[in-house]
């Protein structure tokens, strides 16, 4: 999404990850115009000027009050990683089917892949930057951990970590709906959360030790 | 993801102007397959009405049993005590549908207009009959990939045994002259084979007033027309559904299976709600997914089952009864002995003679 981009040139971040998304703003900077121009030719104006309509959101994100102007067509998971740059949420399959995307919205676990962003007017989300403080605004680098992230450390709850955020967030709703009471039940109720590493074993361990030790989640 | 008008609505009725103002307008509730389904550009709105927060999403008693608000999350419905209490049926087929997250967001209504999970339908360089002509775009109104049936002859491990063909049986609709199959797809939902046992009835609000709809009689066979799967008027809302109240509740059983334990589609399952006296069944509803290209009702096995003794030797002319007119077409022949096998285990299970 070009548009959204165009904010990072202000950015006085100079990291390789905008750096990469400043070149690709710049091209289709340049590439746009031409295009325009030519779907006005064919009398495709209405469809170009469809593309670009930008609707007004309003929501909370970890705590913080966003006023956000988006397209129709912008899922949470771009908006949060595009957008808000908060790319600890995982893109995998973004076809709902790997649960890599798992955030919660007004305390519900949802695949924010398949969740139009527009559809969340007025609801709080929590990604895993917010989840060691419990939404709260502050600093993540310097927040304490979640007794589910300290727990996935202790029992090396993943290899490569691609689909922990994900399995996180899930996993801390798990236990606050309800369903984590036995390995079985625990299996059944993250089945929607994949992980090609293999370390479900892991992940059931740090889920039980969690539920086991009565910490608030 | 194709560019497209978003409206938010907040009554029903907005609901039902807005959609029947334009074309290629649809509502959504969860998102979980028509968000898919654009992404992969099986479908091409033009707009989008949002319903999600339209006041539909009450569970409450009602003077013939449960009503269910169409925009219910399927996760609220499967953890209401109500209906653990007296439909564990409907809460059993919930729980084994999809994931956690996605009853989070799936609502009762969307869980209905779910679309096939054929993978002729999802690929757009594909043949396939069901897939409606392009809705937006510069390629309005043409055929959105090729046309005709891929998964007959081709990889049908998912598909229909039941009323594949126009003529098939149950399957003819009224002045069919052409008798080819169409269309091979299965109903995906899981929920629905639980509704359609239950009989329940959907609630509908649409431009010329509201109607009320038979469960059976929601989803419809491929007929020649398999773009369309449901009984709906143009324009037309699903409020909610209604549950009468029942006996089934201590024998009840939904028995899916799958190719893993957990999160996938169903090959072959099987819904039951019994009730028993002593050893005989005096009343029983029986439904199967996975089979058809609608929830499958099993009427004529439910007839046999009646005032007999749950014996083994009973549930499977049962299920002999219920296999009349079956069909393979080659990769799911399996289900042709998947079926019975399941219908037989699951009356085992909910009149507890396993």
């Amino acid at each position: 999404m070009a548009e959204y981009e165009h904010d990072e040139l202000e950015s006085p971040d100079a990291s390789r990850r905008v750096f990469l998304k400043q070149s690709s703003a710049l091209a289709a900077w340049v590439l746009t115009p031409p295009a325009a121009v030519a779907a006005v030719d064919t009398g495709l104006h209405e469809k170009v000027a469809l593309a670009v309509e930008q609707m007004p959101l309003q929501l909370t994100i970890n705590g913080k009050a966003q006023q956000l102007s988006i397209e129709p067509r912008v899922t949470l998971l771009d908006l949060l990683r595009e957008q808000l740059h908060l790319t600890g949420t995982k893109k995998g399959c973004d076809h709902g089917q790997c649960g890599a995307c798992t955030v919660h919205v007004d305390g519900n676990r949802v695949n924010s892949c398949l969740t139009l962003a527009l559809t969340t007017e007025g609801c709080s989300v929590t990604t895993i930057e917010g989840l060691a403080k419990g939404g709260e605004p502050g600093n993540s680098a310097t927040a304490p951990l979640h007794p589910m992230q300290e727990a996935f450390i202790k029992h090396d709850g993943f290899q490569c970590g691609y689909c922990t955020p994900g399995q996180i967030m899930s996993a801390v709703a798990c236990i606050r709906e309800g369903h984590a009471n036995t390995p079985e039940e625990i299996r059944e109720y993250m089945s929607g959360n994949i992980c090609r590493c293999g370390a479900y074993a892991n992940i059931i361990d740090a889920i039980m030790d969690v539920k086991k030790g009565g910490a608030k989640v | 993801m194709n560019p497209f008008q978003f409206t938010r609505v907040t009554t029903p009725k907005a609901a039902i102007l807005a959609i029947t103002k334009e074309s290629g307008t649809y509502f959504l509730a969860g998102g979980t397959n028509l968000i898919d389904l654009m992404k992969r550009e099986v479908i091409i709105p033009e707009r989008l009405v949002d319903i999600n927060k339209l006041p539909l999403a009450t569970i409450e008693k009602i003077a013939t049993g449960l009503r269910i608000g169409a925009m219910a999350k399927n996760s609220a419905v499967a953890d209401h005590e109500l209906v653990k209490k007296q439909f564990p049926l409907l809460a059993q087929a919930l729980n084994a549908g999809a994931s956690a997250q996605l009853r989070n967001m799936a609502t009762v209504g969307g869980n209905m207009m779910q679309r096939t999970r054929c993978a002729y339908f999802y690929d757009t360089s594909m043949p396939c009959n069901k897939r409606s002509p392009v809705q937006a775009g510069p390629d309005k109104g043409q055929a959105n990939g090729p046309v005709g049936c891929g998964a007959i002859g081709g990889i049908n491990r998912m598909h229909a045994i039941f009323a594949t063909e126009p003529t098939g049986e149950r399957g003819a609709p009224p002045g069919s002259t052409d008798r080819s199959s169409k269309c091979i797809a299965v109903h995906p939902s899981d929920m629905c084979i639980a509704l359609v046992a239950l009989d329940a009835t959907v609630n509908v609000s649409g431009p010329k007033g509201d109607r009320k709809i038979p469960f059976g009689d929601f989803h419809r066979l491929p007929g020649n027309t398999p773009q369309k799967d449901n009984t709906l008027l143009p324009g037309e809302l699903i409020m909610s559904v209604d549950l009468p109240t029942n006996q089934f509740a201590d024998h009840s059983h939904y028995l899916k299976v799958r190719d893993r334990a957990s999160y996938a589609f169903a090959l072959v399952s099987v819904g039951v709600g019994v009730t028993m006296t002593g050893t005989t069944i005096q009343d029983v509803r029986l439904a199967m997914g996975g089979v058809a290209h609608k929830p499958w009702r099993l009427t004529e096995a439910e007839e046999f089952l009646k005032g007999k003794p749950a014996t083994e030797a009973n549930f499977k002319q049962a299920a002999t009864l219920a296999m009349k007119g079956a069909k393979g077409y080659g990769e799911n022949d399996f289900k042709l002995t998947l079926a019975p096998n399941s219908i037989i285990d699951a009356l085992k299970t909910a009149t507890k003679t396993a």
